[in-house]
């Protein structure tokens, strides 16, 4: 990988995903030629870095220790504002998202419809990604919880299967949360005032690797998370209204 | 005897408030604790250097707020003093841990660019010797 070819940049943080990293990154790229990918590698322990560079489609930033998907996902913002691009993506490693729905997130941007386009699970009837029960009812409350503090309606707050336009990514870079940030994020971006756009994507099962919540810690998960989007929706707007 | 007692606590208290206090200018002058945090350490040692030396401010204060058993106003003092510096600690971490995560990104983006422009210059070295070798077998 040699030069900026492209405005829009596909953003992998990846934690220990040898197994799938470079097919991940082969299918990328057949399905999306003309765009960039980054790799961001929070410091595996699996050579995943390697094997994302022995592939030469990619550019791997390799992260001197382990920062979690807030500060890996918040690295490719801040290449993504350096080296000018456009549109920037975050596309899970763990091979949960579709390659080939990557299109359906970028073409709401390039349209002007939304600042930001979220992938989910839920934002239709029927054959959407079946969760455990009490998943499900953490997702409904952030729902609910989430439409009470800034008015828009989100289905699914933790889907990492995002777009962004480099106003928002700009705004990212500067402001990302660190610990389980997906949901606190939708809550700062509403907050800011950014439009939001959900589209149906689908989700398949996780290839390697677990979920970054284990239901154990699901109560834990969820007072944090719930105090986190509450205290972003109390403090003061970091961009100003536009002046007409 | 009661008497005896108390003034021999009193010398006590003051002698470890004051050894108290000199540790933790002793470590400031040593640069073990940076000024900066060091504040709220000096300030509390001060206070029970004072309580252990006035001893009718501890029974007045107690009397003000209306604690019947004045050694208490010490133990609510010092309570206030450890979660004061407890929550300042959680502040120094905080900002630290943001600044930490700061240089570990800035480190992986600088990882990156250095290794782009070290590919370039190598492929520059390799097409400029492979010039000269056109060169001097013409």
């Amino acid at each position: 990988m040699k030069k900026k070819s492209s405005d829009i940049l596909i953003i992998i943080p990846t934690f220990n995903e040898s197994a799938n990293i470079s097919g991940l990154i082969e299918r990328v790229k057949e399905t999306y030629p003309g765009w960039d990918i980054l790799v961001v590698n929070d410091a595996s322990t699996d050579g995943s870095g390697g094997i994302a560079e022995s592939t030469g489609k990619a550019f791997v930033i390799n992260l001197p220790y382990n920062l979690g998907i807030g500060g890996s996902v918040q690295t490719g913002f801040k290449y993504a504002r350096n080296k000018g691009y456009q549109i920037a993506l975050q596309f899970d490693g763990d091979g949960q998202h579709k390659v080939s729905e990557i299109k359906k997130l970028v073409k709401p941007l390039k349209d002007g419809e939304a600042d930001v386009v979220i992938g989910s699970r839920f934002n239709r009837k029927s054959d959407g990604f079946k969760t455990q029960y009490v998943r499900r009812i953490g997702i409904k409350i952030f729902e609910w919880f989430s439409f009470l503090l800034i008015r828009q309606k989100i289905t699914d707050h933790t889907s990492g299967f995002r777009a962004y336009n480099r106003k928002v990514f700009c705004f990212l870079a500067d402001n990302y949360p660190t610990d389980f940030p997906e949901p606190e994020v939708v809550i700062l971006l509403g907050h800011n005032g950014f439009k939001m756009k959900e589209v149906f994507t689908q989700m398949l099962r996780r290839q390697g690797g677990a979920s970054s919540i284990p239901l154990a810690k699901g109560p834990y998960y969820m007072i944090k998370v719930m105090l986190s989007m509450f205290m972003a929706s109390i403090r003061s707007k970091i961009i100003k209204e536009e002046k007409i | 005897m009661n008497a005896v007692n108390t003034t021999q606590i009193q010398a006590i208290a003051i002698i470890i408030s004051i050894f108290f206090l000199l540790m933790i200018l002793y470590l400031i002058k040593n640069k073990r604790i940076k000024e900066e945090y060091s504040l709220l350490w000096i300030f509390f040692s001060i206070v029970f250097v004072v309580f252990s030396l006035w001893r009718e401010g501890l029974d007045y204060i107690a009397n003000y707020i209306g604690i019947a058993y004045p050694p208490a106003a010490l133990f609510l003092i010092l309570l206030m003093a450890i979660f004061l510096i407890l929550i300042e600690f959680s502040i120094i971490i905080s900002k630290l841990s943001d600044k930490n995560k700061t240089l570990a990104q800035e480190i992986g983006l600088m990882k990156l660019e250095m290794k782009m422009m070290k590919e370039k210059i190598e492929k520059r070295k390799s097409k400029q010797s492979g010039n000269q070798l056109a060169e001097t077998s013409s």
